[in-house]
């Protein structure tokens, strides 16, 4: 289990991380999402050791680790860079760290290596395991080559084999997949996926893109101006962002948001048609609405008039002029009869993923439902 | 309890960086304040005590008969080097290149022989230039003779001496300066070439002046300063061949500072001329930091 | 090739090889002396070539002379000071690159200054200091002064601060302690710069005369230079031919070196014009 307590750390005058504390259980997948320069590498490179905060505690099983550097804290990272020793070959590099953990100073010295029968049984201990792994990552062929000789792929292989090699207590992932191409991504995804199910180990993940948070991890963490916004599972947190700034970060596209005030505390036309969930509203609110969740809906609570269209394939975006002014954009399954340009449309939203949030603070406030006005099945939430 | 990880870095860096920075400082820097301080005094070495003397040491250099030559010896050698390597490298660098166009291993051999007086022991080939020049027996006086020109005596006529020594200068910087030269060549683009031949220059004369000489502007500062701090250091040929002699008339910086310090021990004499040394070569070394600076502006 | 391009290139290739000639000259007298016997170099007359090889000349030169003593004084010395620049150069090198500390702007600081500082100025502190100590005529005076390259810091800090700090990271969390990573990871990937300076470093020192002329009076402790100075003014005397065989053995191993090694050659002595 990983621990971070009231974590801040300042460079300068700014902080790149403000106060955060998190807790990532054993076994767990936790990825940290942000957009860049947010504080999430910051965050990672304060639990490898790598930094020390500048106030704050990590703790690994229990055990304060704060005052120990990387090479004392057995946690494995895997680089963006792949970071592969240029000068040691594929086995070289994966055997590295376990000479380095279990052997001693003496046993470690060239020639010495050779003589020493306790020197001798580890280093084929070691070559046993290197095997092993690369057996299992695939790459036992490659053994000998230099990492300038591999592909991508292959050298993305080879730095999860060095991590994975020594059995440490925790992965860290630095955006590992950003170098990659985007058939070779989703696969090393899942790849990854299965090793956390294989190791049962703690995995933290630091990715800027979010579709791999969502995909992979158990928990994401998001981060933004060095704070923790939200800590929830994907589904959680797409479908109840904890506030504007979340929802507007996650999603395909970008979400709809619309400024509105309210009317003795009801939504306005021609947003009175929806089901809303908010005991009280405030005098201003945004609502959010994500494009991928209107659909054409002949009794739907949304009217408006087609403007652009773009057609693109399985979908088209349709942007809708609203009575009132507002406009919103709607991603539209192309396979069936599409509006024209100057058509009245009638959109419905599907079921529990529309937001309203709190224009002041930011804050979600609760769920909007498209369906009948008397939607009675809409999860009880208060803000 | 925070603190500690801080205190075992700052020994970490304290180890790493401590030991070369302790020698800098006792190996260089100590010294070399050390040796402006004597430079106002009158010390000898093995001596109890000195006297501070001011300015005397400095005005000895510059009034003295035998200080003023090694000044002026040492800028006239650098004088006549610098001219002339530099127009012989960039020549050779020039012509190398072209024949590197239809024939790579003639331009290679031509470098790698031009190079050879750099990698070879001074010292060693001193003593070969010695025989070469030796008045009766030389290769040099008895070729000058097949062609009923006089012999001369090179190491020894003081009004010539200076000058075989700025020859055996040459002869040792021009590969030096070749290869510096040929990297800058290799570095004009050929379109520059074409656009020139399209602007109606078409001789290799008309191209060296409007691209090749303009391109190579700050290679050439960069060479010219290089060969001028290597010059003003000129010893070994003079240490083996002529002591400074006959007369002094071919005594530099370099070798009074050594004869004046390590012969005579007149330790606060040749601190003064070690300044005065240092002080041409920290102008010529800032310059050059300078021109390095600009060139990457060029690109 | 056209007419005019035949005879541009014929008068380029004739005066290159005439230079040429000229520049290779004494390499040529050099050894073709040094292979002459005794009568034939005082022969009034040129004969560009010995008429037969007198191999007798080398014989005296390490027989009778100190000139293997020289030689290995010389890779003694040289090897000596290679051994503590790099020893001491690396980790400064490593520590400016990829540690930040208090006095890392102020020691990067010293390095460029110390770049300014020709050796010739330190030589009369460091003469009184060994002096002091008893070290003259001693290996000893003659390699420490030569320990703390300030040019090694430097050229060893440029080539590890392109080195991607994900390297050291990752070796800091496979478990390397800093130390480990100088000498493991950095200074191997570092190869490259390490055997230009190493030609660099050797170059110099073999060919130094001046400070063993200060520090070495001991004929045992001459390096090669120093070494042709005592054959020549000493040892030979106006035996010339056994004085060009120990001028062509000192000459021998760099020379070799650099036509073996031409590219790394030329890269670690033009390095040098980086230095004051």
């Amino acid at each position: 289990m990983i621990e971070l307590e009231n974590l801040s750390k300042i460079f300068g005058q700014t902080k790149a991380l403000d106060n955060v504390s998190l807790t990532m259980p054993e076994g767990s997948f936790t990825s940290l999402l942000g957009p860049s320069g947010c504080g999430k590498s910051t965050m990672l490179r304060i639990i490898a050791g790598l930094d020390q905060p500048s106030s704050g505690q990590v703790r690994i099983n229990g055990r304060d680790v704060t005052e120990l550097t990387a090479a004392e804290r057995n946690i494995a990272m895997v680089f963006q860079s792949y970071a592969l020793y240029p000068h040691l070959s594929v086995r070289g590099n994966i055997t590295l760290p376990l000479t380095m953990r279990n052997m001693n100073r003496i046993e470690r010295m060239p020639f010495l290596d050779h003589i020493l029968p306790s020197a001798r049984r580890k280093i084929a201990e070691h070559a046993e395991q290197t095997q092993r792994v690369a057996e299992m990552l695939e790459i036992d062929q490659l053994l000998d080559r230099k990492p300038s000789e591999l592909s991508g792929g292959q050298k993305q292989r080879v730095a999860v084999g060095r991590a994975l090699v020594r059995d440490p207590i925790v992965f860290l992932f630095d955006e590992p997949l950003s170098n990659l191409d985007a058939k070779l991504r989703t696969q090393m995804r899942s790849e990854i996926v299965d090793l956390h199910q294989r190791t049962r180990r703690t995995f933290i993940y630091v990715t800027h893109d979010q579709a791999e948070a969502m995909s992979m991890s158990d928990n994401i963490a998001v981060i933004m101006g060095g704070r923790i916004l939200q800590v929830a599972s994907p589904r959680d947190l797409f479908e109840r962002p904890v506030n504007v700034d979340v929802a507007a970060f996650l999603g395909d596209r970008p979400i709809n948001l619309i400024e509105l005030s309210t009317a003795e505390g009801r939504l306005p036309p021609p947003f009175d048609g929806f089901a809303c969930d908010v005991a009280e509203l405030p005098g201003r609110v945004i609502i959010g609405l994500r494009p991928e969740t209107l659909e054409p809906d002949e009794q739907g609570p949304l009217t408006g008039t087609v403007g652009e269209m773009e057609y693109l394939g399985s979908e088209a975006m349709v942007s809708l002029h609203l009575d009132g002014g507002h406009q919103l954009r709607a991603a539209l399954n192309a396979s069936g009869v599409l509006p024209k340009p100057g058509e009245t449309l009638r959109l419905g939203v599907e079921h529990g993923i529309a937001h309203v949030f709190d224009a002041a603070t930011g804050r979600r406030l609760g769920g909007l439902s498209g369906a009948a006005k008397a939607g009675a099945d809409i999860k009880g939430e208060g803000a | 309890m925070v603190g500690r990880r801080r205190i075992r870095e700052a020994l970490t860096d304290l180890l790493l960086a401590g030991p070369a920075t302790l020698a800098m400082l006792v190996l260089i820097f100590a010294p070399a304040l050390i040796v402006g301080v004597l430079s106002f005094t009158d010390y000898l070495f093995g001596a109890p005590d000195f006297n501070w003397v001011g300015f005397e040491n400095y005005r000895k250099l510059f009034t003295d008969e035998t200080g003023r030559r090694a000044v002026v010896n040492t800028l006239i050698y650098v004088a006549v080097v610098m001219p002339f390597s530099i127009m012989l490298s960039l020549a050779a660098a020039v012509g190398i290149q072209s024949v590197g166009r239809w024939n790579v291993w003639l331009a290679n051999f031509l470098r790698t022989a031009y190079f050879l007086p750099v990698a070879a022991t001074l010292v060693a080939m001193a003593t070969v230039w010695q025989m070469l020049l030796h008045p009766n027996l030389g290769l040099v006086n008895q070729v000058l003779a097949l062609v009923n020109l006089p012999g001369q005596e090179w190491l020894s006529d003081r009004s010539l001496v200076l000058f075989t020594l700025a020859v055996i200068g040459i002869w040792e910087t021009v590969g030096y300066n070749l290869i510096l030269f040929l990297a800058g060549l290799a570095t004009i683009p050929q379109s520059l070439y074409d656009a020139a031949e399209i602007d109606g220059a078409n001789r290799g004369w008309e191209k060296f002046w409007t691209v090749t000489w303009p391109m190579l502007g700050p290679t050439t500062l960069f060479v010219l300063v290089v060969t001028a701090t290597r010059s003003f250091r000129v010893f070994e040929t003079v240490a083996t061949l002529t002591n400074g002699g006959p007369g002094f008339a071919s005594d530099v910086l370099v070798f009074a500072m050594y004869r004046e310090g390590f012969v005579y021990f007149k330790a606060g004499y040749s601190g003064a001329i070690t300044m005065v040394f240092f002080f041409f070569i920290l102008t010529l070394t800032l310059t050059q930091l300078r021109i390095v600076e600009r060139k990457v502006h060029y690109q | 090739m056209t007419r005019r391009q035949l005879v541009k290139n014929t008068v380029i290739v004739t005066l290159l090889m005439a230079g040429a000639a000229v520049i290779l000259l004494p390499f040529f007298w050099m050894l073709s002396l040094s292979l002459k016997p005794a009568h034939e170099i005082f022969a009034p007359g040129i004969d560009f070539l010995p008429s037969k090889l007198e191999w007798e000349n080398y014989a005296k030169a390490f027989n009778e002379t100190h000139l293997l003593r020289y030689l290995m004084n010389g890779v003694i010395v040289c090897g000596a000071i290679l051994f503590f620049q790099i020893l001491f150069a690396v980790p400064c090198a490593y520590a400016l690159a990829h540690r930040s500390f208090w006095a890392r702007g102020a020691i990067f600081g010293l390095v460029i200054a110390g770049l300014l500082v020709p050796y010739h100025v330190t030589a009369i502190p460091l003469f009184l200091g060994f002096a002091e100590l008893g070290l003259l005529n001693t290996y000893s005076a003659l390699v420490i002064p030569f320990v703390a390259s300030v040019f090694g810091i430097f050229l060893f800090r440029q080539f590890f601060a392109s080195l991607s700090t994900d390297i050291i990271d990752a070796a800091r969390i496979d478990g390397l302690s800093e130390s480990a990573i100088v000498w493991r990871i950095a200074f191997p990937i570092a190869w490259p710069a390490a055997s230009a300076f190493a030609v660099f470093s050797v170059v110099a020192h073999w060919n130094d005369l001046f400070w063993p002329l200060i520090v070495v009076s001991d004929p045992n402790l001459a390096t090669p230079p120093r070494g042709i100075l005592y054959f020549r003014d000493e040892e030979a005397g106006s035996d010339f031919g056994p004085l060009m065989a120990a001028a062509t053995m000192v000459t021998a191993p760099l020379i070799l070196g650099f036509l073996l090694a031409q590219r790394k050659f030329i890269q670690g002595i033009t390095a040098s014009g980086l230095k004051g």
